[in-house]
């Protein structure tokens, strides 16, 4: 023990690894023609070797880029121990879905972001390392339901997406009798429906679920809150002590040019929905899909990038990216773009759509677009586009999908007095209490469309709320206290 | 699992079922749908809520079986049975004003079921109700009796003449029209086709038309926008701004076009189904899924 504290003390920026070590991948050719995950994951070894790049900072800046303020150091000083359960414990305390969030999290936006060796060598690996553990302990069944002393408070969630899916889990920690209520026919919100199986697999959310159910949270698919009963009701009538709502803002947005309704042209959130909540690839189910040959993108967040992915695997010629600004401020992840562009996917950098055009018969023919440069920059800080004049072309498409960005869902605004702000997202306290006593909101539907670990986060937040506002101890620190 | 309780055959097209859920049957209201689907890899679609019932905990869903997931509904769904999912009441309940003291209700084909509630509705509001209902024959005509029962003027109008009219439901309108210069609304539903020339035959007298839109579907939630349709020029999701919209304002030639989607792939499923079904029947075995 005292010999690897000091290896762990000597290690310093100049003795480690220059490069992260690599993610074992599908090749680019053979996974763009299959549903299978595309990063497979790192073995031991290379979960160890990449853990021992992370030089244990005493002031870890990391931490700092994590919205949930994962123990990073903790956690990797475990896995290079190969002590990983005890791992798993540290990142359970911060986080309920790690085998998710590993996966899917911006992290050069956050975590690996500040990392401290980032500004000279690769950053720390802190997702793969954060999925690796999160793999493990759904292959080991590591889950622990912890001691719950029941404490008669009754708890609704609306929506099963992260959001509410940890604000479940901590509730359901505390003693409260929860139950989630989904409009969807299966529960995970963006997870299941948006995004695809090649980057999250079903069998990861589906673990993630069990986890919940085992902590006695009853999950209830096909209820719209709002039509079935509202807001209201589940604080009058029906008896609940308080309610979360993370319903998600994921209502698709389109430009209002010409031909946005012909055949042909639709969301990225349909074809996905299609794709990952219907199969309607696989020949057993009957949800029809209808993919073309040739297929435009447009915009270039990650929503677009699983469009265009999914779109490949189920047998598109030819996928373009339409975006008006560059590869540099696309807001997809980095991870994401480079895959999509070893996929074959064809960018148009710095090009905006004009038009649609008819084939005839109200079908889509091609798509007539405008070439910009960058100009000034915007309230976003990024060089806004401008367009060339005289650069107009136009290009043959039989399909177009927007992934421009989505709006929040309108239904609990048109079915409670709940105030919200003038684009329709839910308005509430820094401790997402919103204006109707004992209903917190979370997630999309209070930030607009953000991330995972965001809306994850803000479940957290609120089911803190929550706790102070039926007064309730917290029976898992309880627990762990004694 | 959503148990199916009751289930009427009014043709060798058109069937209907009586679904077991208190909770959406006490939450329903005219105008409102449900989206089913009747088996695990079915596909979702939406159906009008015909009818709902309190104090039975059910409500009624009248189908005409067009392509793969109505005929096997058809096929599959006996009493006793369950779908595998339901979900509403989706979509904004019709408004059936007080201020509205004589209306008319046009029901074309299939489209008699889905309009009875509002029909119903305004009776107990203490309207006059005239109701205008529309078939190819008079062995379709169903829920006559029914209609009987809370309609003040009760107008059938078949393409053959068998019954009623001989003609269009249009022509029921222009009749009605001629007849009471004080309709405050008519209300249409049907074939998309018939809803676009009711809205033509009201338009010139500047009668509020008010129509049930049957776009094509997935989650009814606001979240795919495969629903959307266009409405004085603006665009429209269907299945949480609507389905009731100004019948003056509608672009039907778009909704037409957009119904056409999937046409290829619809028919393609419908006859490996048929295939299917018919291997199962010679080889007399259960169809497996
Ligand atoms: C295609 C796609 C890819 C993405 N990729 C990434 C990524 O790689 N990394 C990342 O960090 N983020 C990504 N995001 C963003 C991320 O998924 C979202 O920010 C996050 O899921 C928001 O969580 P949420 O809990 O607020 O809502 P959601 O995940 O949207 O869940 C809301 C749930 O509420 C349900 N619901 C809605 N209305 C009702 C109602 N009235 N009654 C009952 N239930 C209702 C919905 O059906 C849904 O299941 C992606 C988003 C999309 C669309
Ligand atoms: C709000 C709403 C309420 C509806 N209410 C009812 C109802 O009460 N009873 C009922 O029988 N049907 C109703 N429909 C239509 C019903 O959803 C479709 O008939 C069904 O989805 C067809 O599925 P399918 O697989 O059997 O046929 P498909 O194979 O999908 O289609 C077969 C044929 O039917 C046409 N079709 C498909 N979808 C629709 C549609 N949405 N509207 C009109 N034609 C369509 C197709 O163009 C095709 O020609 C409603 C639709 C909406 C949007
Ligand atoms: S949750 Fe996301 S941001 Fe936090 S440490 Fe893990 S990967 Fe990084
Ligand atoms: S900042 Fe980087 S090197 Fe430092 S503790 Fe965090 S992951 Fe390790
Ligand atoms: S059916 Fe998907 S948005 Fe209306």
């Amino acid at each position: 023990m005292a010999d690897k504290e000091k290896k762990q003390k000597r290690r310093t920026i100049k003795n480690i690894a220059k490069e992260r070590t690599a993610m074992p991948e599908q090749p680019p050719l053979i996974r763009a023609t299959n549903f299978e995950e595309v990063a497979l994951g790192y073995t031991e070894e290379n979960a160890v070797r990449e853990a021992q790049r992370c030089i244990l900072c005493p002031k870890p800046r990391c931490r700092n880029g994590c919205p949930v303020d994962i123990d990073i150091t903790g956690f990797i000083a475990k896995i290079d121990e190969k002590d990983y359960r005890a791992a798993y414990d540290i990142l359970s305390d911060a986080t309920l879905l790690p085998a998710i969030c590993g996966r899917v999290c911006p992290q050069e936006d956050q975590c690996e972001g500040v990392c401290a060796i980032g500004k000279k060598l690769e950053p720390v690996a802190i997702g793969r390392l954060e999925r690796w553990i999160g793999d493990m302990a759904i292959e080991n069944n590591w889950f622990q339901v912890p001691e719950i002393t029941p404490n008669g408070k009754k708890i609704a969630i609306v929506g099963s997406g992260p959001a509410g899916l940890a604000c479940a889990a901590d509730m359901a920690k505390a003693g409260c009798d929860v139950t989630i209520f989904e409009a969807l026919h299966k529960p995970g919100g963006v997870l299941r429906y948006g995004i695809p199986e090649f980057r999250l697999p079903n069998y990861v959310i589906d673990a993630e679920l069990a986890n919940l159910e085992k902590l006695g949270v009853k999950i209830e698919c096909n209820v719209l809150v709002g039509r079935l009963f509202t807001i209201e009701q589940l604080r009058t009538e029906m008896g609940y002590d308080a309610v979360f709502i993370g319903v998600g803002a994921g209502y698709p947005t389109f430009m209002g040019i010409p031909g946005e309704s012909l055949n042909g042209v639709l969301s990225a959130n349909e074809l996905l929905t299609r794709c990952n909540l219907m199969h309607a690839a696989d020949e057993s189910y009957d949800t029809p899909l209808g993919i073309g040959n040739k297929i435009a993108v447009i915009g270039s967040g990650n929503t677009a990038m699983d469009a265009m992915r999914v779109s490949l695997r189920v047998g598109a010629e030819h996928v373009y990216c339409v975006y008006r600004r560059t590869r540099e401020e696309s807001p997809a992840r980095v991870e994401e773009i480079h895959h999509a562009i070893e996929e074959g996917v064809d960018f148009h950098w710095l090009t905006t759509p004009l038009e649609i055009l008819d084939d005839g018969e109200g079908r889509v023919r091609a798509m007539r677009c405008i070439k910009n440069e960058l100009g000034e920059p915007d309230d976003s800080g990024r060089r806004r586009p401008v367009p060339i004049e005289g650069s107009e072309f136009e290009f043959e498409v039989d399909r177009v999908v927007y992934a421009i960005g989505t709006n929040a869902n309108p239904v609990i605004g048109q079915t409670s007095d709940i105030e919200m702000n003038k684009w329709g997202y839910i308005d509430t306290d820094e401790t997402l209490h919103t204006s109707i006593e004992g209903v917190f909101a979370g997630g999309d539907i209070v930030t607009g469309a953000a991330t995972v670990i965001l809306a994850m986060g803000a479940g957290r937040k609120a089911a803190e709320g929550m706790k102070v506002y039926l007064g309730l101890e917290d029976s898992e620190e309880d627990a762990k206290a004694e | 699992m959503y148990e199916i309780v009751a289930r009427e055959d009014f043709s060798d097209q058109t069937f209907l079922l009586e679904v077991r859920h208190p909770m959406l049957a006490k939450a329903a209201q005219a105008g409102q749908f449900v989206i089913t689907q009747s088996h695990e890899h079915g596909e979702r679609i939406p159906l009008t809520i015909a009818d709902f019932s309190k104090e039975n905990g059910t409500i009624t869903l009248v189908i005409q079986a067009v392509g793969k997931t109505t005929k096997e509904m058809q096929a599959d769904c006996q009493v006793g049975a369950s779908l595998f999912a339901m979900v509403g009441p989706m979509g904004i309940p019709s408004h059936i004003s007080e201020d509205v003291k004589k209306v008319v209700l046009v029901g074309g084909g299939l489209g008699v079921a889905p309009i009875f509630p509002q029909l119903r509705a305004f009776k107990e509001k203490g309207a006059y109700v005239i109701a205008i209902i529309g078939f190819r024959n008079k062995e379709l005509i169903f829920w006559d009796d029914k209609y009987k029962q809370y309609c003040d003027e009760y107008i059938v109008c078949t393409d053959d003449g068998s019954a009623g009219i001989h003609g269009l439901v249009t022509q029921g309108i222009e009749q009605v029209i001629s007849k009471h210069d004080d309709i405050d609304e008519l209300i249409a539903i049907g074939p998309p086709i018939m809803m676009k020339f009711c809205a033509e035959t009201t338009r010139p007298h500047q009668l509020k038309t008010i129509v049930s839109l049957n776009p094509l579907m997935v989650d009814g939630t606001g979240m795919c926008g495969g629903c959307r349709v266009k409405v004085g020029g603006k665009m429209k999701f269907g299945c949480v701004e609507g389905p009731d919209f100004d019948g003056h304002q509608v672009d039907f030639d778009e909704l037409m076009n957009r119904l056409g989607r999937f046409k290829a792939d619809e028919k393609i499923a419908l006859e490996n189904w048929q295939k299917h079904r018919e291997n199962c029947r010679l080889m007399n075995t259960e169809p497996e899924e």
